[in-house]
């Protein structure tokens, strides 16, 4: 089964004939016909001025892509920076030898960056650039990234990575995957796709699809492999899926309720959401070597959307118990008493916990507008970060920075970004259909 | 204040693809190329050969039948209120009509179906959708159905029976449905957690 996937974002400027080349090159010609849109929805009032010299090229074989067209718009998409026009640049230097630091800092940059590419034996690239402040001269940062010509957006993703820490004190998370569902036309003729892609929205891969409901993709902790909930025998089944080869297994397909898949931090168990016949769905860990299950909760409620704090000591869920969804915590071992977290409102639900384990995200009903929230775990204090009328599926980037989720505009349904600040947001956005359910994976090695 | 507000205009591939079907997020993917690096080869379909397995297998048996067709029982479809599980109006009457059929003739089988509207959380509304198909199960076997006939399925928010987003789309979209099965060959037994 091959999945040349088929969404794609390209910058006006990047031409159209390498847009082709690189199309053709991939084999995904045919069938192409939908592309996400990506427009910054908000970003800090005073953006960082950088400049980034397109870098020289290493031919004949240098990938075809544009390094710095990327990481301009990973940077520019971060809502923190805002790029120098290639037309006002005042050289093309590649080194930062090269580099004139008064003449970018009187074209307005506080930052340049100069990079570029060179054949490393064995048909692979190098790709080293250079930061430099241009106040003072110095070159801040110096870094080389080697790989084959396939995976160089993966490179130049990496040099955003390295300018965002440098610049911004948080490790950037934009050399990241990002999965997802798509979802076209309606029952009975639903077309579904779980989709995996550069967190940029660019690069995308098909791992699934089929004509009933697939859900809930979870990452596990080394970003090889994919746990999600798919209906395609009419009834649910949680399966884990080899990212890059498409093997999979199925996990659990018992009566009732399968779902709500996630990775326990070693990678070793999923909890995961059983009804059993009799309904009642209640939470449950399964060793995934073992296939041993234990049961976590046992209660009349809804309780699901299981989700391991860092340490995989416990576990947060949503439950109904107390007669609306609120978020609780409970030892990950089983036997134990359940915490209940989330106090504000009748509504919380879906809970995701950042890297660090210090702030718990959620959907918050406020009014009738269903939204992200982040709760503060140390003070409980919840603050509301979307502005959506139904959003869904909160998921922390791995750097703790951002939030991917899912909203609603009429009948479209689009991904979007907000910043734990709640200060930059980004949207991505599909011509027609839903996309939705997105889950941000880790950080790559 | 200076919002920074860019739109970055996109290239659409549109020009590309002769061969559109209506879609967005959810259009096809292209087909199997010659030319496309291994990497790409990892999708899985779920339609196939390739969803054999212990659930497919399971459930072979389980095809869609017309079933019975007179007075209530052509109507197949329970609906209910926000936020609640509770059979009501003429729900009722649908649910007994079904339970009177089912009694009667104990070879006939069904999935129940439970179904939320779009609204909060997906896994949360899978929930949601288990409780209204429990409520129509709980009823029927009071009824005298016996729990052999029985399966249960909870959809939650994925298929909307009215694709919109206003209250009466909602009001359709909660519901369950009595899909009819083949009554041949028994439903092979699933594990319990």
């Amino acid at each position: 089964m091959a999945a040349q996937p088929t969404l794609n974002i390209r910058r006006l400027w990047l031409p159209l004939s390498l847009l082709l080349a690189v199309l053709i090159g991939a084999g995904a010609v045919r069938a192409v016909h939908a592309a996400l849109q990506i427009e910054i929805t908000s970003g800090v009032r005073d953006p960082i001025p950088i400049a980034i010299v397109p870098f020289a090229p290493a031919p004949p074989d240098d990938g075809g892509l544009d390094v710095a067209g990327v990481v301009q718009h990973d940077l520019e998409g971060s809502g923190r920076f805002k790029a120098l026009p290639r037309e006002r640049m005042p050289a093309s230097p590649a080194r930062a030898d090269a580099v004139t630091a008064a003449d970018w800092k009187a074209a307005g940059s506080d930052y340049v960056v100069v990079g570029r590419l060179t054949a490393h034996g064995n048909g692979m690239l190098a790709v080293d650039f250079d930061l430099v402040n241009t106040l003072t001269g110095v070159r801040l940062a110096t870094q080389r990234f080697t790989g084959t010509p396939a995976a160089l957006r993966n490179a130049a993703h990496k040099v955003s990575d390295a300018i965002y820490q440098k610049i911004v004190g948080v490790r950037g998370a934009f050399a990241t995957r990002v999965a997802y569902v798509s979802v076209d036309g309606s029952p009975p003729t639903q077309h579904y796709q779980l989709i995996v892609a550069d967190a940029d929205g660019e690069n995308p891969h098909l791992i699934l699809e089929s004509r009933f409901p697939i859900m809930s993709p979870a990452w596990s902790p080394d970003g090889q492999w994919l746990a999600y909930v798919s209906f395609e025998s009419k009834l649910s089944g949680v399966y884990v899926q080899l990212v890059r080869t498409g093997e999979r297994r199925l996990v659990s397909a018992r009566a009732g309720i399968n779902g709500a898949p996630a990775w326990s931090p070693d990678g070793r168990k999923l909890a995961l959401t059983l009804g059993g016949s009799n309904g009642n769905p209640d939470i449950y860990v399964l060793d995934l070597t073992s296939q041993s299950l234990t049961r976590i909760t046992d209660d009349p409620a809804i309780d699901t959307e299981p989700e391991w704090a860092p340490d995989g000591r416990t576990l947060y869920f949503t439950s109904d118990r107390a007669g609306s969804p609120q978020i609780y915590q409970i030892s990950s071992g089983g036997g134990g008493r359940p915490r209940r977290i989330t106090f504000e409102g009748n509504y919380n639900a879906r809970p995701r916990v950042s890297a660090d384990g210090t702030e718990l995200a959620m959907v918050t009903l406020e009014g009738t507008n269903y939204r992200i929230a982040v709760q503060d775990l140390a003070s409980g204090a919840l603050r509301v970060l979307s502005r959506g009328r139904l959003d869904e599926s909160p998921s922390f980037a791995p750097n703790g920075a951002t939030l991917i989720y899912s909203q609603r505009e009429g009948a479209r349904g689009a991904l979007a970004t907000i910043s734990v600040d709640g200060l930059t947001g980004l949207r991505l956005k599909a011509q027609q259909g839903v996309i939705c359910d997105p889950a941000w994976g880790p950080f790559g090695t | 204040m200076t919002q920074q507000r860019h739109m970055y205009r996109l290239v659409t591939l549109l020009l590309l693809a002769a061969t559109l079907t209506v879609g967005g997020c959810g259009s096809k993917p292209p087909k199997p190329s010659s030319t496309a690096p291994t990497e790409t080869n990892a999708g899985a379909s779920a339609e196939g050969a390739n969803a054999t397995n212990a659930a497919g297998a399971a459930l072979g048996s389980q095809e869609e039948v017309g079933g019975p067709q007179a007075g209530l029982l052509a109507n197949r479809i329970v609906y209910f209120d926000f936020d609640s599980a509770v059979i009501k109006g003429q729900g009722v009457d649908v649910v007994a009509a079904h339970a009177k059929y089912l009694a009667g003739n104990p070879q006939a089988r069904v999935r129940l179906e439970g179904n939320t509207d779009e609204r909060g959380s997906r896994e949360y509304n899978i929930g949601l959708g288990d409780r209204r198909a429990q409520a129509v199960r709980r009823s029927l076997l009071l009824q005298g159905v016996s729990e052999g006939q029985l399966t249960i399925v909870s959809y939650g928010e994925e298929r909307p029976a009215d694709p919109g987003h206003d209250e009466a789309a909602w009001a359709k979209n909660r519901r369950v449905e009595i899909v009819y099965l083949t009554p041949a060959g028994q439903p092979a037994a699933q594990p319990k957690p």
